[in-house]
């Protein structure tokens, strides 16, 4: 394949799994978690790093996963203390981001981590480091983690679908039903840790937050029905990918700064015209029918 | 079912942000009664369910259902929470929001049979709704998601039911069939504790009440319970006693 292709896929498969995710997160009204934990699997990066000297997709699976959820339990604990939600969530992941930028400054410093690369991604770079698949053969390593995590996540949430729709709807009926609301949070946290350190490469930490909300919420606004909207989230997913792709092209800039516009344009369309929510249709349609 | 003791609590209490808002509460539920739970704000109603029902940490004090643990009970228990507690834009329909109240028996990793769905749709028939089953739930008015969150409540087929506010916000046709269903749930032997806020209709709706400030005021029959100085007590004086001594009514619900 082409690196044209190869970059198209890889920016595809960022679209699919943070779409999938990213429905979750708006329904759940965490949008903000995923910020957090998009700068905080900066630490378990630079931790999986220090533990194993190198730059390998599971041990930078595993490293963010730790930190997601650290992230996570932290938040939830300083908000069982009464500090607001937000409040906990702002102080906790600057922290631990702060920690994660010195140790890369002090004891990681060279070629193969810096905070420029974490924060923005290089996509440009993704089909030159690739690896040997049985089968397939040679793969861009970025590649493979996101196919990798983009299975996981469909399977989990496929599997537990009606759980993720009642504990997102009404978590105090699923408590008194006996599903682990709890334990379903922290799962939940660790999909969008693997989600958001497989996209790392591609996208970066800022980017990935654009992946993960805005063609959720473009989806909100078409439908009335959680299947729909997971669809119309991967496939806005996909199209802000490839749409992003041909503006880099087209304007000789950043890929992933063009994704992330062409996510933002496709929420302006959606928010304009969508016939359910836009504000077209309120013009059009003033009242509810009841 | 009836007469056999479906609830008892001794010596419960409980804190919300570090203040103690529950404490010596203790009271026997019979089975086949329905209970007004009445209090002002701030009394602890929401509070005291969520206990109960282990989604708010207790610090003191035994529960037990059906002479068992919660968890051994839980099936036998439905909970309807305040309308106010789920975001009604999410993107669901009425039917799907019954069928909800069946994610319990349906099981983990299986979908919802046909059995499940023509299941739900009668409870959405019972409570006047079967119309609005494919209407997008924020399409609903205030009384009409009231009744779709009561049709949730009786698809789960429970022994024992605790609603938070059933009443709050509808109107008075809703006001009416939530009532009926209630005491046809009574008449089959179920035990219903409802939480209420209107001290008007306390005398028609329950035949037990539970005065509630802090901790129990006094409990059991109504007309017994329900009197002008335990209101006043649980209310701390600052309600005016607006209700005629004796009136003739017509009852909104026969």
């Amino acid at each position: 394949m082409s690196y044209a292709a190869w970059i198209i896929l890889t920016a595809s498969l960022v679209g699919l799994s943070c779409g999938l995710i990213g429905v979750f997160l708006i329904l759940r009204k965490m949008a903000m978690m995923s910020d957090a934990i998009s700068h905080t699997v900066l630490l378990g990066i630079v931790c999986a790093y220090l533990v194993t000297k190198e730059v390998s997709g599971p041990a930078m699976l595993v490293g963010a996963i730790l930190a997601g959820l650290l992230t996570a339990f932290l938040v939830q604990w300083l908000h069982s203390l009464d500090i607001q939600q937000e409040a906990s969530i702002g102080i906790v992941f600057t922290t631990l981001f702060a920690i994660g930028v010195i140790l890369i400054a002090t004891s990681v410093g060279n070629a193969h981590l810096d905070v420029q690369h974490a924060l923005m991604g290089e996509i440009t770079f993704i089909p030159w480091n690739t690896t040997v698949l049985p089968l397939i053969g040679s793969v861009p390593k970025a590649t493979v983690l996101l196919a990798f995590v983009f299975v996981v996540a469909l399977i989990v949430i496929i599997a537990f679908y009606k759980e993720w729709k009642l504990t997102s709807f009404d978590p105090a009926l699923a408590a008194s039903l006996g599903i682990p609301v709890l334990f379903m949070h922290y799962v939940f946290m660790t999909l969008v840790s693997i989600t958001t350190v497989a996209s790392f490469d591609a996208v970066g930490a800022i980017m990935v937050v654009a992946m993960l909300i805005t063609p959720a919420s473009s989806a909100y606004l078409w439908t009335d029905r959680l299947s729909v909207m997971l669809l119309l989230s991967c496939a806005f997913g996909v199209i802000s990918a490839v749409i992003g792709y041909f503006i880099a092209l087209w304007l000789d800039t950043s890929i992933s700064g063009s994704m992330a516009f062409a996510t933002g344009i496709l929420f302006l369309i959606s928010f304009i015209f969508s016939p359910k929510h836009g504000i077209l249709a309120k013009y059009v349609r003033p009242t509810k029918a009841y | 079912m009836e007469d056999e003791v479906v609830l008892s609590v001794e010596n419960l209490s409980a804190s919300y942000r570090k203040n103690i808002v529950l404490h010596d509460i203790q009271f026997n539920v019979r089975g086949g009664t329905l209970i007004g739970i009445v209090g002002p704000n701030g009394a602890g109603k929401s509070t005291l369910i969520k206990t109960l029902l282990e989604m708010h940490p207790r610090l003191t004090g035994s529960v037990q259902f059906f002479g068992t643990s919660f968890k051994k009970a839980k099936k036998k228990i439905g909970y309807v929470p305040q309308r106010g507690s789920v975001d009604w834009d999410f993107p669901t329909n009425a039917l799907d929001v019954v069928m909800m109240g069946l994610y319990g028996q349906i099981g983990w990793l299986k979908r919802p049979s046909r059995k499940h769905k023509r299941k739900a749709c009668e409870a959405l028939e019972k409570m006047g709704m079967e119309a609005y089953a494919d209407r997008q739930i924020s399409q609903l008015s205030g009384g009409q998601q009231q009744r779709v969150f009561l049709a949730r409540a009786l698809v789960q087929e429970a022994d024992l039911y605790f609603m938070d506010e059933p009443l709050a916000g509808v109107d008075a046709q809703t006001e009416r069939a939530i009532m009926q269903t209630l005491k046809e749930l009574k008449t089959n032997g179920k035990t219903v504790l409802v939480v209420h806020h209107d001290l008007q209709t306390v005398e028609d709706y329950f035949d037990h009440v539970l005065l509630l400030n802090r901790t129990v005021i006094d409990y059991g029959p109504t007309a017994r319970v329900f009197t002008k100085e335990n209101i006043s007590k649980t209310y701390g004086g600052q309600l005016r006693w607006m209700k005629e001594e004796s009136r003739h009514v017509v009852h909104s619900v026969e």
